[in-house]
């Protein structure tokens, strides 16, 4: 059995996601993640190849994303030009096989992680493609008839925003996690491991501020995990007190570099509204 | 043990299937999870969970087996509504027995008997029904029935640390058939698609030509194809004012998803129920109508007939000729919708009342059987359902 997983210097997990990273590990499952944007889904099998020291590759997925361009492809135009110039490469089809992030993860000679980014942005057959790859870690070339298998299994995580549903038989041969939306303690620890040293009573009046802001009811996109380590980073540049942030100042309605955190007008807009009722209420 | 649980999960509607306990088996096998109950929640959440909107239910059932408590799952598969009791009472009684104790004494009296005779019924089929027993409530307190006060009963927990994750549900609110926004509703709708490439082949295939060209050893090949295209023809019947009102925002944004999402979409608006003509325009929808039948000699039977309505009325409306509220009509409403989907083999109801309702509006419940059950409340779910009706 390999080394746990139990979180990174820079990436708080929680106890449920270092349960799912390592079964997936030890079992050698892929393990999909879901969860709202911006709670480190990506950043996940980043820090488990750095905290692990293996090899990382990663493969992000856009909606012309083929499943073929994964595992390899074959450069006809190549050998086309090739053969018009006489080269006598084009003798030999290995040299117009274009590896692939799957095939390459398949070669490491140590096990590597994966990432698949963003599943869902594929086609709906996407996922159905690669059934066999992921189940027994391999494929096979029609060009050159030979069967690539993987010589460690790697640890395959693969991330998805929900835009679109998996397949059954693709979510069993899955773990599945959802990376729910941090607490407050966690959210402590986690603005700890990027800022360390920060004022207590800043980081204190941030939260508030921050919390405060998501439960505004109708956002259309509450601020996120890193969008907070943004704002945050923002404040400390301007130097922002923390008494600016507290302060119910009807003039200071918005709190400072709102920007950071409201990502668009009507959002801003109704925060602003409310503010104001709420102002206006406890006159 | 865990093939009762395995079997709890698939009865409160979580999807597992043996693949995934086996998965779980061999997870517990290697060592994982066993250390602690709280360990083994999130383990087997990894192995059996394939969704977060199953999370709930999973914590729900993981209390319950792991409470010893097991006969909640009839109740598990939903949320109960407040009115939870007044549809027991539909169940539990004929009209008969109602009009009967109508006339003894009302609801007070109903509700007496209703107690009485699910008490017998615990008797009989439940034994010594634990959280109910324990619970030591009637279960019919101030028509507040609640389901979760009476499900965590006084068991003493083995690992009280570990009870807390599941018991406080945080998952809650992604159980699905939540709003759909336009988004949700286009990504349904495009399982509906059919590509297909019909025509004139006019479009240099690249990738065929050069593959082609390659394949030939370098003699150019050209390869044509015709345009991609989406062939799916759908026909959109729209019920519109009166009790629609309450749901003018969910359909308009079900109809601008399906407008975009499909070439060949024709709609037409209806009020309450299809009768003989059909309109277009709201404006103008009583001097430009076009017969039902016309509409239906326009479009083929290739359409899928899609229709959006609450159908909630007068059951008149329904059945009778001249039921129409805004018109005398021949035919009743009953016999032109027979029509339409004997003319469309494939279609699908929308009905953007909430489900729970359904079956207080005994129209609604008419206009089901009518459709052979093929209504589908406007939800991600019941959308989802509808598409596997059409396709």
């Amino acid at each position: 059995m390999s080394a746990e997983f139990r979180g990174t210097d820079r990436y708080i997990a929680t106890a449920e996601l270092m349960e799912a990273v390592n079964a997936a590990m030890v079992l050698s499952r892929p393990l999909l993640i879901k969860g709202e944007p911006g709670t480190g889904k990506t950043l996940l099998a980043t820090e488990i190849a750095r905290s692990l020291d293996k090899p990382f590759f990663e493969w992000h997925i856009k909606s012309t994303t083929k499943a073929q361009q994964g595992l390899y492809e074959y450069d006809a135009v190549s050998r086309l030009r090739d053969s018009q110039l006489g080269d006598p490469r084009v003798k030999d089809i290995h040299n117009y096989i274009v590896k692939g992030d799957l095939w390459e993860a398949f070669d490491c000679d140590t096990q590597p992680v994966l990432l698949i980014d963003e599943i869902d942005k594929a086609d709906i057959e996407f996922p159905n493609d690669l059934l066999r790859e992921l189940d027994r870690m391999e494929f096979y070339v029609y060009e050159t008839r030979e069967t690539v298998r993987a010589k460690h299994r790697p640890v395959i995580i693969i991330t998805s925003n929900n835009e679109k549903e998996l397949p059954d038989a693709f979510l069993r041969r899955c773990f599945f996690h959802y990376i729910r939306f941090p607490d407050a303690a966690t959210m402590t620890q986690i603005i700890d491991v990027h800022f360390p040293g920060l004022k207590r009573d800043l980081l204190h009046e941030a939260l508030t501020t921050f919390f405060k802001i998501r439960e505004t009811p109708g956002l259309k996109k509450k601020p996120t995990t890193s969008e907070l380590l943004d704002w945050i980073k923002l404040l400390l540049t301007e130097d922002i007190s923390p008494e600016v942030l507290r302060s119910d100042d009807a003039k200071k309605l918005i709190p400072p570099l709102y920007g950071a955190l409201l990502k668009n007008e009507q959002d801003v807009h109704l925060f602003e509204q409310l503010l104001f009722l709420h102002r206006r209420n406890a006159r | 043990m865990l093939v009762r649980f395995f079997f709890l999960l698939r009865g409160a509607g979580v999807p597992v299937s043996i693949t995934e306990l086996l998965t779980l088996l061999e997870a517990l096998k290697a060592g994982l999870g066993d250390l602690s109950a709280e360990r083994f929640y999130y383990l087997a959440r990894t192995c059996l969970v394939k969704d977060e909107r199953y999370y709930d239910r999973y914590d729900r059932a993981f209390a319950a087996h792991f409470k010893g408590v097991e006969d909640v799952f009839a109740l598990l598969q939903r949320e109960l509504p407040e009115d939870w009791l007044a549809k027991l009472a539909e169940r539990e009684f004929t009209d008969a027995e109602k009009a009967e104790i109508e006339a003894l004494g009302g609801w007070q009296k109903l509700m007496e008997t209703l107690r009485q005779r699910l008490e017998e019924q615990k008797e009989r089929h439940q034994g010594g029904n634990k959280w109910i027993g324990t619970a030591g409530t009637s279960p019919f307190g101030a028509y507040g029935f609640n389901p979760e006060g009476v499900r965590v009963g006084q068991a003493g927990s083995r690992n009280r640390s570990a009870v807390k994750v599941w018991d406080r549900r945080e998952f809650a609110n992604l159980d699905d058939r939540v709003e759909l926004g336009t988004r949700n509703i286009k990504i349904a709708l495009r399982r509906l698609r059919r590509f297909a490439r019909r025509g004139a082949p006019d479009e240099l295939a690249l990738a065929d030509t050069i593959d082609a060209t390659a394949r030939c050893g370098g003699w150019l090949d050209i390869k044509m194809q015709a345009e991609r295209r989406n062939v799916i023809k759908v026909l959109l019947l729209l019920d519109i004012g009166g009790s629609m009102d309450d749901h003018v925002k969910t359909c308009e944004e079900l109809f601008s998803a399906a407008r975009s999402e499909f070439k060949h979409l024709e709609h037409y608006y209806f009020h309450n129920f299809t009768y003989e003509a059909l309109w277009r325009d709201n404006h103008r929808r009583f001097n430009e109508h076009i017969g039902t039948v016309d509409v239906m000699r326009t479009y083929g039977t290739d359409y899928k007939l899609i229709l959006v309505g609450d159908a909630t009325m007068s059951p008149y409306e329904i059945t009778q000729a001249g039921g129409s509220v805004e018109h005398w009509n021949a035919e009743a409403g009953s016999v032109w919708l027979e029509r339409l989907i004997k003319h469309y083999p494939k279609f699908a109801w929308i009905n953007p009342q909430p489900q729970s309702r359904w079956g207080h509006t005994s129209s609604i419940e008419m206009t089901r059987e009518l459709l052979d059950g093929r209504m589908y409340p406007l939800t991600l779910e019941g959308l989802d359902n509808a598409i596997d009706a059409l396709v």
